[in-house]
């Protein structure tokens, strides 16, 4: 996984609430065994016509935010299905951040997964930072993931909480996998005593 | 010790470490596997020379991709994608020596129906899979979530998930339903009411009378649903029901075993004066048989009701609801019932299993479906097929002029042959309505069977109650 420190960026306005992961990356794209390679089809069905050409005013189709690395979204952004497609087209796509009001549970998780960099804030906040976001290519916004601030492009900055072993993972590029085997005795163990105390599970 | 929600109970007892910042690595009992979000958690395996930790506690089955057509044994019934994915779980499976049903097992089916089916699921579990809809699982007192695919990977290395504790929800269903008013009315009552993020963060209790008066399938669908009022978890204390349920299946303890899972399970409730840190409360007797308008879960009103203006909601939802009105092709002010549909599809692990099926059934005997309509039903489960058509009511929707399909998730999330065209509409019971979700540009309106069946009667949504002789 690629290490997260700082970044600075375009960041695309997606004030639309709700934007699940089908919207992210639709089914028709899961049919893939590999992680890679997703990003040409990222929000395929609002950035695309069926006959694939692009939609003119989906965000990431306006020359000022071909190059976003960042998106600041609506509530509750990407609800629904649980596949982690849909962080893994964000980042093949070039998107390191996405600040929003809240997130869905997994997908928030998966963000993690993959060096992305999931940001809540209140919604005066993502508003001061929605409307940053507008102004387009000129304006980028700054993310201090160890101090822990959002900067705008007007200088006004914005603290923001993180779980702190997710911050140490993502600062690192730790393999949580590798973490985890860190603790095989302990699973031993737990898996010894459970044998005795739920010998059916 | 200071009261516990059965939520607490299940964890503290699945805590393998805690670290001092709080964070716990979670024992997993059960780890349930599609073909879709698997296949690079198996590759990450292979590249690191990892093995699946459990093997015996991994179950496997194909069911988002797989045709349900009759002639599926047909290899050219997929498409060159799909087949890939499927022959990759195959293969995964074989290698890493898990529990698999393959696609030509009569057992194969939507791997939430399999799981409970199969006694694989069963109280006091933690149960993950690749998928969203894992929350089904809490039906029977499990603490069941979906997981992204390096979770996967996780757990099949570790047999644990690395995860902080959510907070605790009450969501108490007083007094009884009405007639015509079934579980999927309940749980999408209950969206209506918190919203789709409403339970983010959270882990839902289920409880109240209607709840107990539900039956296992019943349950499964109320909890199935949580995820899309944002909790990643669902549960439902086990009761008398749910141990019947579990007696004898293929992977229920037996004998022994049997009496001292039972003696455990009757632990496995939140004690008098539990914390909970937010409570919602809804009267059975004040749930209607309700229906989706929008492209959101949450966009649930009574099938008595009209479609909202934009203007009724607030903040990003003003926008929001203009932008799935437009999408669905409806007109603010319509009623409901005046919404004509193409097609309707029963199925799904929401709804596709045998009671789901009676209820759907009932309403259809000795009636036909509209003329030009397409219809489909698609079991949960190849034994849910089977029972269906032991107890007859294959035949009642055959006769009525629906399709009786092999078992998959087929038209739910449409990866497979099962697709919208755009512009189609469908009475659907399955889980989400968003855009593209059944095909692109495909409308979508989730209700319960018995809905899905009256409206594939009259050919547009339909309050059930009135075919009933109810009064509403």
């Amino acid at each position: 996984m690629e290490k997260f420190t700082t970044l600075t960026g375009i960041a695309a306005p997606m004030p639309l609430v709700n934007i699940d992961t089908d919207m992210i990356i639709p089914k028709q794209f899961l049919k893939t065994i590999q992680r890679s390679g997703l990003g040409k089809n990222l929000f395929d069905e609002m950035r695309f016509d069926r006959d694939g050409n692009e939609v003119a005013d989906f965000v990431l189709n306006q020359p000022a935010y071909r190059k976003a690395e960042i998106l600041v979204a609506g509530d509750n952004f990407g609800c629904g299905s649980s596949r982690e497609h849909a962080p893994w087209a964000l980042l093949d796509f070039g998107i390191r951040c996405v600040i929003s009001t809240s997130f869905a549970d997994i997908f928030f998780n998966n963000c993690f997964k993959n060096g992305i960099l999931p940001i809540v804030l209140p919604q005066d906040q993502v508003d001061v930072l929605m409307a940053d976001a507008r102004k387009g290519a000129n304006a980028r916004i700054t993310v201090d993931l160890d101090a822990q601030t959002v900067t705008t492009s007007d200088g006004l900055s914005f603290g923001f909480a993180v779980d702190p072993h997710r911050k140490h993972c993502l600062m690192n590029g730790l393999d949580d996998i590798g973490l985890t085997l860190e603790k095989a005795a302990a699973i031993d163990s737990f898996e010894a005593k459970n044998a005795a105390l739920r010998p059916w599970a | 010790m200071a009261p516990r929600t059965l939520y607490d109970k299940i964890w503290d007892d699945h805590v393998v470490h805690q670290a001092e910042d709080g964070t716990c690595l979670l024992y997993i009992d059960r780890h349930l596997v599609h073909e879709v979000t698997s296949p690079q958690a198996f590759e990450g395996l292979r590249m690191t020379g990892r093995k699946v930790r459990a093997p015996e506690k991994t179950i496997a089955v194909p069911d988002h991709n797989v045709p349900t057509t009759l002639d599926r044994a047909n290899a050219s019934t997929m498409t060159e994608d799909s087949r890939i994915q499927v022959a990759a779980l195959d293969k995964n499976a074989k290698d890493f020596g898990i529990n698999y049903y393959p696609v030509s097992d009569v057992r194969q089916g939507i791997v939430h129906i399999v799981g409970p089916e199969q006694g694989w699921t069963l109280p006091g579990m933690t149960v993950v899979c690749g998928d969203s809809h894992t929350a089904t699982h809490g039906a029977f007192g499990a603490l069941a979530h979906g997981i992204g695919t390096s979770e996967v990977e996780h757990v099949l290395a570790t047999q644990t998930l690395i995860q902080r504790k959510g907070k605790n929800m009450k969501v108490e269903i007083t007094g009884s339903l009405r007639p015509g008013v079934t579980a999927k009315d309940i749980t999408l009552s209950v969206i209506g009411e918190t919203g789709t993020a409403g339970g983010t963060g959270y882990v839902i209790e289920y409880c109240g009378q209607a709840i107990r008066e539900l039956s296992m399938e019943g349950r499964m669908t109320v909890c199935n649903m949580a995820i899309e009022g944002g909790a990643r978890a669902g549960l439902i204390a086990p009761d008398e029901k749910t141990f019947a349920y579990c007696m004898g299946r293929p992977h229920a303890p037996k004998g022994a075993k049997w009496e001292a899972a039972l003696a455990y399970w009757k632990t496995l409730f939140t004690d008098e004066g539990a914390h909970f840190d937010k409570v919602v409360t809804i009267k059975g007797e004040d749930i209607a048989p309700v229906v989706t308008w929008g492209t959101s879960p949450e966009d649930v009103l009574p099938i008595t009701g009209v479609v909202p203006a934009p203007s009724d909601f607030t903040g990003g939802k003003v926008e929001a609801a203009a932008r799935s009105i437009d999408y669905m092709g409806l007109t603010a002010g319509q009623k409901l019932t005046d919404i004509q549909i193409d097609t309707v599809f029963i199925g799904s692990c929401t709804n596709g299993r045998i009671e789901d099926l009676r209820a759907a059934a009932a309403v259809l005997k000795g009636k036909k479906i509209k003329a030009g309509l397409r219809a489909m039903v698609v079991p949960g489960s190849g034994l849910v097929r089977a029972q269906a058509e032991e107890e007859g009511l294959a035949q009642i929707f055959i006769d009525a002029g629906f399709e009786w399909r092999l078992a998959g998730c087929s038209m739910c999330l449409a990866m497979n042959p099962d697709q919208l065209a755009p512009g189609e509409r469908c009475a659907s019971t399955s889980n989400r309505n968003f855009e593209g979700r059944q095909g692109y540009k495909g409308r979508t309106h989730l209700m319960s069977p018995a809905m899905a069946a009256a409206a594939a009667i009259t050919g547009h949504l339909t309050d059930v109650r009135e075919m009933m002789g109810e009064k509403v």
